[in-house]
């Protein structure tokens, strides 16, 4: 009746996930309960659970990651504990947990930290750049994020019920095959992904399709925001490179499942395969990540640097080699698999030629800066530190990418530092900077500054701390995802390592602090105009937050940097130009589609895992289901009437106005 | 002095080889700013083998072609945003300066140039260093054919006819080859301070070629994670006199179990933190039987909470 599950297959024996599950769940039904009892519920359900709006989508995703990353970065901090202890010993972390937490760390931070961050901000910001009113398919839009949150979700159900892979980030075969895994762990692993997959899936193509189809009125291609175009070239990466993550995953699935034979020790299997699938995939996965954030520190350092950004079409150029050479260099991840010389040299030299593109952006993000007057708020000093660390994090990269070094340095905690250095450097440097230079946008008001930099400089001096010493070790011979380790020599290094994770901890502390103070006082941190960093592309014409429809009437554009000309010419005629016709404008209905399935979603992946095939077919049949009474919608969008929409702009308008009035000529 | 390995472009630039230790030390101290204290104590910075010390120059020349860029980059990254602060009215303010094509040409050759020099160090010393490629040397290569268990490691001797868990005896100033293969799941073989490592795997052979060029004890390890007892694959090297190697020799067959596809079978099951021992004798058929797998995979874990099939755990 319920397959492999049984009371048995709660770890009762295993204080630390019972007693985080336990804590998770009291704190779940806490806030479920206090949401109920103020009567949130119906408001929770109509405005944000089932919106199709793509900026409450793209908050929610963030919300999503934030999250996820408490718990990635909880997996962090015991990772680093147990190796400061377990010099000799055993640590507190017997193998069977500690090889569940590094793969659940990595899991979680590539798959449901960063990705739903970077995606979360494409959401919210690509249409408003772009001057529309919302990505090309909303519903779809919601689905993607719904499926997410349900892989999330698996992946934190594993800790209480069975048990997660403990077999790495990437379940390499035969050890994640069935006869050297046999427990749900892996299980747990492969349908969170397919499920969240399929959800990055059809948001690349939602948002291929919206930046090559839907722009505003004169928003050629190479008038987009920078942003735009590294929304672009990632999304694109997505549509190539996912369906090879979920065909790879579904061989093992098969392997696993019905006793195939793709990657077993037997019958002909090839592990190989594996491995150059995975990285086909894994490799253009980090450009995936990387590419929108260097799109937000074009952004934010042409804002901050009151100065557009220095060599744009190089930029565009140097965005859209990355996005082709990305899927030439995958090899680069087994030079040590023997695969000869002219192979390994021929793919070393191609991962070195992709820091050329990433070098020309260095160099015009510093001469964005040249003859700038930088503004130190927090969304640079995140730039900023992002240019140093990135460009330290790529050196040890491109060091890498020579074979001879590779083989010794490959797996070891050089190589740890090199990925944490280039993914906490630039993409979740990029996420923060995204955050604090778009949260006044998105509510209204700005995030405290005072805490924002005091976490900044935490994540920063913690960042290096962590991860300088972790380079050394790696130089020691340390190899990664050692339970424990008897080299007296490894132990300082390790011992400042943790340290460097509880100075971080003090960083995401004080964001958590940042959030809750800045939202207590939105009242003094309000910003009236819409504007708050005099920025320079379109989402910044809008009022803050935007109205469902983004723009009452769509912008027209008429050159690059399509705000900062309208704000130009209002300046000169000191008002903000003629009011425009206003008209009904028609938006897409909420829809609970997309929770509705994901709900479905994450019964058949929890079935799936246990192998329960009743509800693995009413899942599926439930799902597939919703999609046709999805289809089968009479009412497709509702009009929000001229007079609302001149309302609002109006107010828009006037807030707008008294700005242009006070300043008088351009600056 | 041990044979490098030669065609290394700018070695000798960068890095002039022999000469007195201080000058040494200060090209350290100036090449490796941020790990200058420990340059000469890590294991991978302090070979003790042919291929090793190759490995080592390329190490350092490549980050040393990289850091002359670098290094710029960085303070001019801390004087551009520290000069033109917006509190700084000294600084000129150039507020629609976005395109110069004399900037661009060079913000597109230098890392293009850089990755150029780079990409020939690469491309000589993949093929220099190349871990199948024999060592050229006057001593004829000693075999070892090395298998890794769950999670342990077998090396075979075929020449010798003897066999050694978790422990490695070999000649010092004698070329290695090595042959390898796994059991069961992947695994790499390292020993950081005689250079290159490999991975193992199931039904196939990688290639290696080592030398220690002097006696000494060194650290051996999986660098490839493989499963609960994965921490616990480690092994001593030990390189020593070619009559001490022998004497050593001739000691392990007068002692110990013999290897056959019986005991194989028993040592492929999974067993963690095994004491070193040796086989007094040695099938030395046996390694062909394990790659072309006449001798099965070795078994996965057994037992588990509440069984294999939810939540496998490993017997000690």
């Amino acid at each position: 009746m319920l397959g492999k599950l049984s009371w048995a297959a709660i770890p009762l024996d295993q204080p630390i996930p019972l007693f985080t599950a336990a804590l998770v769940g009291v704190v779940i039904v806490g806030v479920l309960a206090w949401v109920t009892l103020k009567g949130w519920l119906p408001y929770l359900w109509r405005e944000w659970i089932t919106s199709v709006d793509h900026k409450l989508i793209g908050i929610m995703y963030i919300l999503l990651a934030m999250v996820m990353l408490l718990r990635g970065f909880a997996d962090a901090i015991m990772m680093r504990s147990q190796q400061a202890l377990a010099f000799r010993s055993e640590g507190y972390l017997p193998p069977e947990h500690y090889d569940q937490i590094f793969s659940a760390h990595g899991t979680l931070m590539i798959f449901f930290v960063a990705m739903p961050f970077v995606i979360g901000l494409m959401n919210f910001v690509m249409p408003l750049q772009l001057g529309v009113r919302d990505v090309a398919f909303p519903t779809l839009n919601s689905v993607s994020f719904w499926l997410t949150a349900t892989g999330a979700l698996l992946v934190n159900i594993s800790l209480v019920v069975g048990e997660f892979a403990r077999t790495g980030w990437l379940p390499y075969p035969p050890l994640s095959e069935i006869a050297y895994s046999p427990g749900v762990g892996v299980d747990y692993y492969l349908w969170s992904l397919q499920i969240s997959g399929v959800g990055t899936l059809l948001t690349g193509v939602n948002f291929v399709t919206t930046v090559l189809k839907i722009r505003a009125p004169g928003m050629t291609l190479m008038r987009m925001p920078m942003f735009c175009w590294t929304t672009l070239a990632s999304n694109l990466l997505i549509v190539a490179a996912f369906p090879i993550l979920t065909a790879t995953l579904a061989m093992l699935l098969l392997d696993r499942y019905v006793g195939f034979h793709f990657f077993t020790n037997e019958a002909g299997g090839n592990v190989m395969m594996f491995m150059n699938l995975i990285w086909a995939w894994g490799h253009p996965e980090v450009y995936i990540l990387i590419l929108p954030a260097f799109g937000i520190f074009s952004e934010v350092i042409s804002t901050f640097s009151r100065k557009p950004l220095f060599g744009y079409r190089s930029m565009v150029m140097a965005t859209m080699a990355i996005c082709v050479l990305s899927f030439t260099v995958w090899l680069h991840h087994f030079f040590t698999m023997g695969a000869g010389a002219d192979v390994n040299a021929i793919f070393g030299i191609a991962s070195m030629i992709i820091a050329v593109p990433t070098g020309v952006k260095v160099f015009n993000w510093l001469f964005t800066m040249y003859g700038g007057r930088v503004v130190y708020s927090q969304p640079i000093l995140w730039s900023i530190a992002f240019m140093v660390t990135f460009v330290i994090g790529g050196m040890t990269g491109v060091l890498l990418a020579v074979p001879p070094v590779d083989f010794v340095l490959h797996n070891s905690l050089f190589l740890v530092a090199h990925f944490h250095n280039v993914i906490i450097g630039g993409v979740l440097f990029g996420a923060f900077a995204g955050y604090t230079y778009w949260f006044p946008k998105a509510f209204g008001f700005r995030l405290h500054e005072g805490l924002g930099k005091a976490s900044f400089w935490c994540w920063i001096v913690g960042f290096y701390v962590a991860f300088m010493p972790l380079y050394v070790v790696g130089l020691m011979g340390m190899t990664r995802r050692m339970q424990h380790y008897d080299v007296p020599e490894w132990r300082p290094w390790l011992l400042i390592a943790a340290g460097g994770a509880a100075i971080i901890l003090v960083g995401i502390i004080l964001q958590i602090a940042q959030l809750a103070i800045s939202i207590r006082r939105r009242k003094e941190l309000r910003d009236e105009t819409g504007d708050p960093w005099n920025g320079r592309s379109l989402e910044w014409a809008t009022p803050s937050p935007p109205p469902s429809f983004n723009f009452a009437v769509l912008p027209s554009v008429e050159g690059d940097e399509a705000y900062w000309g309208m704000k130009q010419r209002a300046r000169q005629q000191a008002m903000p130009g003629e009011e425009p016709p206003y008209a009904d404008i028609e938006m897409p209905r909420n829809s609970p589609t997309g929770f509705i399935c994901a709900f479905f979603a994450t019964f058949m992946g929890f079935a799936l895992i246990w192998h329960i095939w009743w509800i693995v077919v009413l899942a599926a049949v439930g799902a597939f289901a919703t999609f046709v009474v999805f289809a089968w919608r009479d009412e497709v969008e509702y009009v929000i009437p001229a007079d609302v929409v001149a309302r609002i702009d109006r107010a828009n308008r006037t807030a707008r106005g008294e700005t242009f009035a006070l300043s008088g000529t351009p600056s | 002095m041990p044979a490098r390995s030669d065609g290394l472009p700018d070695r000798d630039l960068l890095l002039p080889g022999r000469r007195s230790t201080s000058a040494r030390v200060a090209q350290c101290a100036v090449l490796l700013a941020p790990i200058v204290l420990t340059a000469c104590q890590p294991a991978v910075l302090d070979p003790q083998g042919t291929v090793g010390i190759a490995e080592k120059t390329i190490l350092i020349d490549s980050l040393a072609i990289m850091l002359a860029i670098v290094v710029p980059t960085i303070v001019a990254t801390f004087i551009f945003a520290w000069w033109f602060r917006a509190s700084n009215t000294r600084a000129t303010y150039l507020p629609n300066w976005e395109y110069s094509g004399r900037i661009e040409l060079i913000v597109w050759s230098i890392p293009l140039l850089v990755i150029m020099l780079l990409g020939g160090v690469a491309w000589i010393g993949s093929h220099e260093l190349d871990p199948a490629k024999p060592l050229i040397s006057n001593t004829p290569p000693l075999e070892v054919q090395v298998v890794a268990l769950d999670w342990k490691w077998l090396f075979i001797y075929p020449g010798q006819r003897i066999a050694s868990v978790n422990h490695l005896v070999v000649p010092a100033g004698t070329p290695i080859h090595f042959s390898l293969t796994s059991a069961s799941v992947m695994n790499a073989f390292f020993v950081p301070r005689l250079g290159s490592m490999i991975y193992t795997m199931n039904g196939m052979t990688t290639q290696l070629n080592l030398r220690a060029d002097a006696p000494g004890t060194f650290h051996g390890l999986s660098s490839h994670y493989s499963g609960d007892g994965f921490s616990d694959m480690h092994f001593e090297v030990e390189a020593v006199s070619a009559q001490r190697f022998a004497a050593w020799i001739d000691a392990t067959r007068g002692m110990g179990p013999s290897l056959d596809a019986k005991s194989y079978a028993a040592l492929a099951r999974q067993s963690v933190n095994t004491t070193p021992f040796t086989f007094r004798a040695a099938d030395p058929g046996l390694f062909q039987q394990i790659v072309t797998q006449q001798l099965p995979p070795g078994p996965g874990p057994q037992t588990g909470r509440p069984n294999p099939s939810v939540s496998p755990q490993t017997e000690d």
